[in-house]
């Protein structure tokens, strides 16, 4: 017995380490394609920076719908808080570029706990239903509150002060580039060991089956809000990122049509592997900045179209075959 | 007050219908007592009641002295009142090792938190270990729980209850549905339970009972019609009338 | 006196076009257990095509409405039979992707032909006159809605308590494998429902373009509304429909008339509101 015992601790060893190694190698490819969209596209730094701070909002719906298994239309709401929050801030004299994503995050968060708190009352369709009627009610609140959010008009004006008061935040977007790359490195690489924790393997449990979680002696409803406010905190930042990096805060940032889109991106790079999130918002935003310069219906027609197929060739979408994939490989 | 749990006049209805009726049973550590009786008898609602999954229409429940009725399902877990279910209720997607992980380390209270490792606890890794050996587990400890035997899915419900360090376990046929070649390992596995946790089993296997049971309750139509000792339980005819309807006693008279 | 009555015509008026629209949604979510936030890209379609026969055309209205029904359907047979019948039952994400997917094509596909413009169904001349009641005059229009409105909720009443179908829809409402053993065909109950509840979409887009005009993201504008609207009665409850849309039509039109700077706050705080008191929506099905 005790033989076996240890050839198992033995041959369980590598695998872990081998685990370890695949999220290095993730990490260091990531670093890869950022310093290429830097060298490769320079005169596109503005889109690139766009696409990095929608990454933060579809990595932080996985974070809900892949991790927890709640489906969630209304993410925008928290993304949407952030970039307010973080404008509106800019607007009255914060102008420090690390404190105003810091803000971000902060409202984020609180936004996704009064969210979490609303929507984790309910279930299944009433559960989305709350979350599209939540990102409308922020929505129609933004426009209302014109006073400090600039209304329909959008919030504009932003005048942000160098990062570290040393880079200023040039016409081309190079530092709002740069620095929105390393937040979302160090944002992605903390949400790696957010979900390899304790925590993250009870969101797991809890999306698979919440009975069994809570026969386990384990609460539900806290462990999800507390997810809540950590999408939320992720969502803001890349809210924060945006108001930054545009110097403009529009009512598109807190729509139900950004929730959708970035579901939809999250869903064709995959659910439940952070990796998924990053390939899919470039994937699509890539595509659509091409294909929507031609003719925005056709652009539709082809999001359309490729998530038809999705949901037919793989009948539990992309998670099934992403999962099918990795199972193939352990 | 030497009894460590106690049901005192359990009742439960669905609108109209009674499914468990005026239910008191008592049970000392250590003890391993059978729940039987036919389908539909409100076993599983017992359960249920017990562990808090529904609120029971009146009576109560006492843990250790303590009044539980009130609490919800998961401080009764909290309180040592674990349960296993009927049908297999794991995460197909996780490991036993997972599974076993998480229990213990929510046993701990360390569960949620976000910034440590899940494996990184050596004591924890060491009790894991310990308990997927005592059930035969540690073979099949780091497959996804869907590719494993039903026999096996069925020892993981009770390392995970193990796991929890309960006072009172109710296992809820703890052998359904498993193939009777893999009958023998879960037998076993229940020998090994701890000597001092209180086991209530529901099961529908009788060879099973009366090995395992030194006590039998049987439950027909919500309400406990036999308490006594496994030898005693055949020859009752409350007893056989449930299970065989009046026709059996009509049998028995010829 | 005026302001009040002249709310409550539209009020009514309004929660009837979302009832018209709303109850198949309901009657296939409760039925089928989908989740169609495709439902308005159907209503477009017949709202296109309505168009098209009454403005490029110059057909009647009856003769539009009654082009578009069909037309819809005929083009809802295939969608049904080749897309949603895949995801009868699937999770509810699954739904949601794939029904948004259907959504944007409809979009994609309609703008391609028909241009990004709004689409006008000029009403006949018996319509657009106001009609005298004795103390004041109402557009014809919002009677005539009305009317549809109890039309459609009387015949699927009559439809769903007084006819053979109804029967066979409300077991496989209560339990499709039960029925489909005594021998009901529920495929042909869950086709026949779909195009019902398509031919009700299509009905709804039309008379209701004074209320919710045709324009290219039609199906994605209201989506969100015609899915709140169900939610908050009850997936597949009539009385549920007609509650939940004269209540929400109430709220939306005096919430506009008395404080339109507010938008639809005051729509989604009560749905917020409504939806945490009553999670499966007010006459919906327990679980």
């Amino acid at each position: 017995m005790q033989v076996m015992a240890q050839a198992q601790t033995v041959s369980a060893a590598p695998r872990a380490k081998g685990l370890w190694w695949r999220d290095v190698i993730g990490i260091m490819l990531i670093v890869i394609c950022g310093a290429a969209g830097y060298w490769l596209f320079p005169d596109n730094l503005a889109l690139l920076t766009r696409i990095v701070a929608v990454a933060l909002l579809v990595l932080s719906i996985d974070l809900i719908v892949g991790y927890c298994g709640v489906a969630t239309l209304g993410q925008a709401a928290l993304f949407g808080a952030g970039a307010y929050a973080a404008g509106i801030a800019c607007v009255n004299g914060v102008t420090e570029p690390m404190t105003l994503i810091a803000i971000g995050a902060l409202a984020g968060a609180t936004a996704g706990l009064v969210m979490g708190a609303i929507m984790l009352r309910a279930h299944g369709l009433a559960q989305l239903v709350l979350s599209i009627a939540i990102v409308q009610l922020f929505h129609e609140a933004a426009n209302k509150a014109s006073a400090y959010t600039g209304g329909s008009d959008g919030l504009a004006g932003l005048m942000v002060s160098p990062l570290f008061g040393i880079f200023e935040f040039d016409l081309w977007g190079k530092t709002a580039y740069l620095m929105g790359f390393a937040l979302l490195l160090l944002v992605f690489i903390l949400l790696k060991f957010i979900v390899a924790s304790p925590f993250g393997m009870l969101c797991r449990g809890i999306k698979q089956d919440p009975v069994r979680i809570r026969a386990m002696g384990a609460f539900v409803f806290p462990v999800l809000l507390k997810m809540f406010v950590i999408s939320g905190a992720v969502a803001g930042m890349g809210g924060a990122l945006a108001a930054i990096s545009t110097q403009v805060v529009g009512l598109d940032s807190v729509s139900f049509e950004l929730s959708a889109n970035a579901l939809v991106m999250l869903v064709l790079g995959g659910l439940g592997t952070l990796y998924g999130a990053l390939i899919g918002t470039i994937i699509f935003m890539g595509f659509e900045h091409m294909v929507s310069a031609i003719n925005p219906f056709h652009w539709m027609t082809m999001v359309g179209a490729l998530l038809i197929a999705v949901v037919l060739a793989a009948p539990g979408g992309l998670t099934s075959l992403a999962e099918k994939l990795r199972g193939g490989k352990a | 007050m030497s009894d460590l749990f106690r049901v005192e006049n359990l009742s439960k209805s669905f609108g109209g219908l009674a499914v468990s009726r005026n239910i008191s049973l008592s049970m000392a550590e250590g003890e391993r007592l059978a729940l039987i009786g036919p389908n539909g008898a409100g076993k599983t609602t017992f359960v249920n009641l017990v562990t808090g999954q529904i609120k029971p229409s009146a009576g109560r429940v006492v843990l250790n002295g303590e009044d539980v009725t009130q609490l919800g399902a998961v401080r009764r877990v909290r309180k040592g009142l674990v349960r296993t279910f009927q049908v297999t209720r794991l995460f197909s997607e996780l490991t036993p090792e997972e599974h076993v992980t998480l229990t213990v380390l929510q046993r701990e209270g360390k569960a949620s938190r976000i910034l440590s490792r899940f494996r990184g606890n050596s004591a924890v890794a060491d009790e894991v270990h310990d308990i997927l050996a005592t059930l035969g587990l540690l073979e099949v400890a780091r497959r996804k729980v869907g590719q494993i035997a039903y026999g096996q899915q069925r020892l993981l419900e009770i390392a995970i209850a193990l796991a929890l360090k309960p006072k009172v376990l109710l296992l809820d046929e703890p052998a359904a549905g498993v193939p009777s070649a893999d009958t023998p390992r879960i037998e076993q596995a229940l020998e090994r339970l701890p000597p001092s946790l209180a086991v209530l089993m529901i099961e529908h296997d009788m060879d099973l009972v009366f090995r395992f049971a030194k006590r039998v309750v049987v439950l027909a139509a919500g309400g406990i019609i036999f308490e006594g000792l496994p030898s005693e339980v055949a020859a009752d005819p409350k007893v056989r009338e449930a299970y065989l309807g009046n026709y059996a006693n009509a049998r028995s008279v010829a | 006196m005026q302001t009040i009555l002249s709310i409550a015509i539209d009020a009514l008026a309004f929660g009837m076009v979302l009832f018209i629209i709303c109850i198949g949604l309901s009657l296939t979510m409760g039925l089928m257990r989908v989740v169609n936030l495709a439902h308005g890209a159907f209503a477009m379609i017949a709202g296109y095509i309505a168009s098209y026969a009454a403005r490029d055309l110059g057909l009647g209205y009856a003769v539009a409405i009654f082009l578009a029904i069909i037309g819809t359907i005929i083009i809802s047979i295939p969608l049904e039979r080749f897309l949603y019948r895949r995801i009868y039952g699937s999770p509810e994400l699954t739904q949601v992707l794939m029904t948004i997917g259907i959504t944007f094509c409809v979009i994609g596909i309609t703008n391609y032909f028909f241009g990004p413009t709004l689409k006008t169904i000029p009403l006949p001349q018996a319509l657009s006159q106001p009609i005298d009641v004795g103390f004041r005059t109402i557009a014809a229009h919002r009677l005539f809605v009305i009317a549809c409105g109890a039309v459609v909720a009387g015949g699927l009443w009559y439809l769903i308590e007084r006819t053979s179908f109804g029967i066979k829809l409300r077991a496989t409402v209560d339990n499709a494998a039960m029925s489909d053993a005594l021998g009901v065909r529920t495929q042909v109950v869950y086709a026949i429902s779909f195009a019902i509840a398509i031919g009700l979409a299509a009905l709804g887009g039309v008379v209701g373009a004074e209320f919710l005009p045709i324009e290219p993201y039609y199906a994605l504008r209201y989506m969100v509304t015609f899915l709140v609207v169900v939610s908050v009665g009850g997936a597949g409850s009539i009385p549920g429909a007609v509650i939940a849309c004269l209540l929400l039509g109430f709220i939306d039109t005096t919430g506009r008339y008395l404080m339109p700077e507010f938008g639809n706050f005051f729509f989604y705080a009560a749905v917020i509101l409504i939806v945490c008191l009553f999670p499966r929506g007010f006459l919906g099905r327990a679980q």
